[in-house]
């Protein structure tokens, strides 16, 4: 049986997932983007991602910059405590929430002038340290919240509404993150829930920085003929790389795929990503042959689509700070007060010199 | 003022990165260990190696710490500036003189005492790279025989320091006794000595950015983020060593806490919003350039309610201003740090014992009003050795403040971000992770209501700023109040705060010794308490003592409370070293004569 023919993340128990939620309680308030704009088309999949994956609400903080992408997290798990930050600076926010409680799932929303303007250096030191977050950047390649400015990931050649051209090099997020060694490295289309999803679901399995491109048409700056990330030319020039299904780690499928067909690839906490291959057989574990890909791809005027890199076994960021089990910010008083013997040492060594 | 016995200052004129603090901090010790209060003071350049430093070690029986512009006592070590070093020398005044040093015609009212260092060291140490080192001991030796420093403490002031390195105790001790040795064969007594007396038992010398680390430590912080800058580093240094010593367990290797360094300051106050709102205790420190960089932040933090402890340690300028300076001139931008309309809590030390207890109450403000603390200290401050009593272990538990957990969500039937319940201005939080499914609110800026939904209704929006106003209200009485010594029948007061308290305490004296008595409002916190209204009130004229060109605590005064501003003078002191007492008694006493000619 091939997975696509069952959401098999889904409880026997219809429209309840495994820890007895539905969808409605994954959604969020009304959005009140431009109807059509690929965001909300990408604000579906998560919300229908944590919902198959059975998230516990509670457990994820939601976090932003600021633009239309970042709005989002409004609009989707009510339930979660959300975090709204400053424009291009929600990646130092989600640093100090996962090193002060490393049991959440962090969920972070940004835009490609969020991330690749203002915040890339924030976005370059968090991919660095590997913090364990899902990174989604909604790209349009516009500034859609101040009405259709080139952003930074604009290709070249690429029109905007006023009739000027982008004649610089785009800042291509996934080539950045691959670079600095980043765990799990993907690219898709709002308009490919297909593909997104599975990507999405798998990204919040992985326990480093997750860096998720989603090419996310603004239908109301950069959708018009001559701009490369319009509907009709995303869609036409979308090149996956593989088709992409992700078993839960609770979850016992078995994939049968004739040999040479698929890939594996297991994540930490036991997961599965079976990637089926689309004409070429694409290794998402070599690095410079994902760098290759992406350079190709620009060349060609093509988007490629997939799971561009993925290292399961990276370590995350807590790991090097050897911190408690206990969140750091439910340590009692006791354990973080020393106690008056320790003063006192401190205080003799200060009135005799001694180091 | 001439020097005397217990009351002078030393000077030691060497180059940086030649490793006199060893020798500077024995000589230090070994007067503070004789029973004399000292403070040491660290004039140092923005370089690693090469460029000129001054240390001087101020001897005070009667327990002044601030800097002297006096300049009693000179160990001229530094060819490059020992022109201009002697020149400022006074009469009375000793100077050591370092053979081959360049020096201008001295007036014979000064002792000169010439030493030949290089030719005493040389046989002592071959290696000419250690022979650097080593030589500043011998200065240590003269000194302490012509000072009457006596040989037992400055023998205990090197061993508390190299004591689990004995071939350097050995050598370091050679180089002592060889200094001493030349001292007793060639040099006559000098005018003025230290006398042992017992005003220093039980006391403690130490920096302020250490103070500062310690209250930290004992507050419970448990993140820290920060990025290196000058004068602020060795607050984030020290706290790290400190958290690795007591707060790592020696078994498993795992920590109560976490220190990250950011990628600028941006990122660090970033990644302490983002650690506070989920609950930890985190800080942050910095100095000026750095402050500026957590601008947007902090203004954030003001609307979103949410805690953080900032360290800024003052100095002069931007980055190329004078960054190894002191100054205390970030207190106006910081008092309204950001956009929109916002005021801040500051906390203001004047000694090192308020950094250590504003280390942790500044924590318990942060979390009991959900707002950005500031922590003002300066170079001077933070950087300087002080003297003081030992600290006190905590008697309360930690405030933080008002945090709904699930079991309180049980109880209720419903959870309001942003709801004024308790008519003080604060809100509740409840913390991300929390198991209720009321728990969950949305952060943003100040354009929310109280469920912390979306909005941009003008009377909501009013609502919110007037609570943010009443929650600073609350502030001013929970704050630490101003510390007043009121003197009879006077009626001039002076008005300081932070480190040009020390100044403040001697210049006082010697205005009273010339007929001027005074009364003393030390301020400790903005917002201004009720006690600080009342002060200003009582005084026929106040001096409002600040280290800016711009009197900026007198700005604060008058806009909150313009009907007394005809009361403040300003006294300022700007160019970068310490205030001075001088400095202050002149500029009073300049100004109380104008103020006698025009009444
Ligand atoms: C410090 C700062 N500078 C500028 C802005 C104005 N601003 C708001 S959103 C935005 C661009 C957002 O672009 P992007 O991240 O691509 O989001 P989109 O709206 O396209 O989803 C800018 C420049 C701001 N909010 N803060
Ligand atoms: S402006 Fe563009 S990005 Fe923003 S909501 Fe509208 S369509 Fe979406
Ligand atoms: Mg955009």
């Amino acid at each position: 049986m091939t997975p696509e023919k069952r959401a098999p993340e889904q409880s026997a128990n219809g429209n309840k997932n495994r820890i007895g939620l539905t969808v409605a309680d994954y959604r969020g308030a009304k959005s009140t983007l431009c109807p059509g704009c690929g965001h909300d088309a990408i604000t579906g999949s998560i919300i229908q991602a944590a919902f198959e994956a059975g998230i516990e609400p509670h457990r994820v903080a939601k976090l932003s910059g600021i633009g239309c992408s970042s709005k989002t997290p409004a609009y989707f798990l009510s339930r979660s405590h959300g975090f709204n930050a400053v424009h291009g600076r929600m990646p130092s926010i989600a640093t100090g929430v996962s090193v002060a409680n490393r049991s959440l799932t962090l969920l972070g929303v940004s835009g490609d002038g969020d991330t690749a303007s203002i915040g890339l250096g924030q976005f370059l030191h968090l991919v660095r340290r590997n913090v364990p977050l899902l990174y989604i950047v909604e790209n349009n390649g516009v500034y859609g919240l101040t009405k259709g400015q080139f952003s930074a990931t604009a290709d070249v050649g690429s029109k905007a509404k006023s009739g000027r051209v982008n004649e610089l090099m785009p800042i291509d997020v996934c080539a950045l993150a691959i670079e600095l060694g980043c765990g799990f490295v993907a690219r898709s289309f709002s308009g490919d829930p297909k593909q997104l999803r599975p990507i999405l679901k798998a990204a919040l399995s992985h326990r480093g920085t997750a860096v998720v491109d989603v090419i996310s048409p603004c239908v109301t700056f950069n959708n018009h003929e001559g701009s490369t990330k319009s509907y009709l030319n995303v869609k036409e020039h979308d090149a996956p790389l593989h088709d992409i299904f992700f078993i839960p780690r609770y979850e016992n499928i078995e994939v049968d795929y004739a040999p040479g067909e698929s890939r594996e690839v297991t994540l930490h906490d036991g997961s599965r990503i079976t990637l089926k291959k689309l004409g070429e057989d694409y290794d998402p574990g070599d690095a410079l042959r994902a760098l290759e890909t992406i350079h190709h791809g620009r060349q060609e005027d093509k988007f490629v689509t997939g799971l561009l890199y993925v290292d399961p076994d990276k370590e995350p960021f807590e790991q090097d700070l050897k911190l408690v089990e206990t969140p750091l910010a439910s340590l009692p008083l006791e354990k973080v007060r020393p106690p008056k013997e320790v003063l006192d040492e401190v205080m003799s060594g200060l009135m005799t010199g001694k180091a | 003022m001439k020097a005397s016995n217990n009351d002078f200052s030393i000077h030691v004129a060497t180059v940086n990165g030649s490793g006199s603090q060893t020798a500077n901090t024995t000589l230090m010790r070994a007067v503070f260990q004789m029973g004399v209060p000292v403070s040491g003071k660290n004039l140092f350049p923005s370089n690693i190696a090469g460029l000129p430093t001054w240390f001087t070690i101020r001897v005070s029986e009667r327990g002044y710490l601030a800097r002297t512009r006096r300049n009693d006592v000179l160990v001229a070590m530094n060819p490059e500036t020992s022109v201009e070093d002697i020149a400022s020398m006074g009469p009375g005044s000793i100077l050591l003189l370092n053979e081959g040093v360049p020096a201008p015609k001295i007036p014979g009212d000064r002792v000169v005492y010439k030493v030949p260092f290089n030719k005493l060291v040389e046989p002592l140490v071959p290696d000419a790279k250690l022979r650097k080192l080593v030589v500043n001991m011998i200065y240590v030796g003269v000194v302490s025989h012509l000072l009457g420093i006596d040989f037992e403490e400055v023998d205990h002031a090197l061993t508390a320091q190299l004591g689990r390195k004995p071939k350097a105790l050995d050598m370091n001790r050679a180089a002592v006794k060889l200094g001493a040795e030349y001292a007793t064969e060639h040099l006559k007594p000098a005018p003025f000595r230290v006398e042992r007396r017992n005003k220093t038992a039980d006391k403690v010398l130490i920096e302020g950015n250490q103070a500062g680390a310690l209250g930290a430590l004992f507050g419970g912080v448990t993140f820290l983020s920060w990025y290196p800058i000058t004068p602020s580093s060795s607050l984030a240094e020290s706290l790290q060593g400190y958290l690795e010593r007591y707060r790592r367990d020696p078994k498993t290797g795992e920590a109560t806490f976490a220190v990250v360094q950011a990628e600028d300051e941006i990122a660090a106050i970033g990644m302490v919003l983002g650690a506070s709102w989920t609950g930890a205790r985190a800080m942050t420190t910095t100095s000026g350039p750095g402050l500026s960089l957590m601008t947007e932040f902090t203004g954030f933090a003001y609307y979103a309610e949410i805690p953080a402890v900032i360290w800024d340690i003052q100095r002069v300028g931007p980055s190329t201003g004078l960054p190894t300076r002191t100054s205390q001139a970030d207190l106006l931008s910081t008092a309204f740090m950001s956009h929109g309309d916002t005021k801040h809590i500051i906390l203001l030390p004047a000694t090192v014992e308020d950094c250590y207890t504003f280390g942790m109450r500044a924590f318990d403000l942060a979390e009991r009003f959900q707002t950005p603390v500031f922590v003002l200290s300066d170079l001077d401050i933070g950087m300087n050795t002080w003297m003081s009593d030992p600290f006190q272990y905590p008697d309360k538990p930690w405030d933080r403040g008002k945090i709904l957990t699930a079991e309180d969500l049980a109880k209720t039937a419903k959870f309001e971000r942003y709801r004024d319940l308790d008519g003080d201005g604060i809100p509740y939080r409840t913390l991300p992770g929390t198991d209720h499914p009321l728990a969950g609110y949305f952060t943003r800026g100040s354009g929310h209501d109280e469920q912390a939904l979306y909005t941009e209704n003008p009377d909501t929006y009013k609502r919110v700023m007037d609570r943010l106003a009443a929650k600073y209200e609350t502030a001013r009485v929970a704050v630490p109040p101003p510390v007043i010594d009121r003197t009879k029948g006077a009626e001039i007061g002076i008005l300081g705060f932070g480190s040009s308290h020390w100044a403040i305490l001697e210049a006082r004296d010697r205005l009273a010794a010339d007929g001027l008595t005074t009364s003393y409002l030390l301020l400790k916190a903005l917002p201004f308490t009720k006690e600080v209204k009342s002060f200003l009130e009582s005084m026929k004229v106040i001096y409002v003592v600040e280290q800016n060109r711009d009197a900026q605590m007198k700005a604060l005064l008058t806009m909150e409370y313009p009907e007394l501003a005809t009361k403040l003078r300003s006294i300022l002191h700007y160019d970068g070293l310490p205030i001075d007492a001088q400095s202050i008694v002149d500029q009073v006493q300049e100004r109380e004569r104008e103020g006698v000619l025009s009444r």
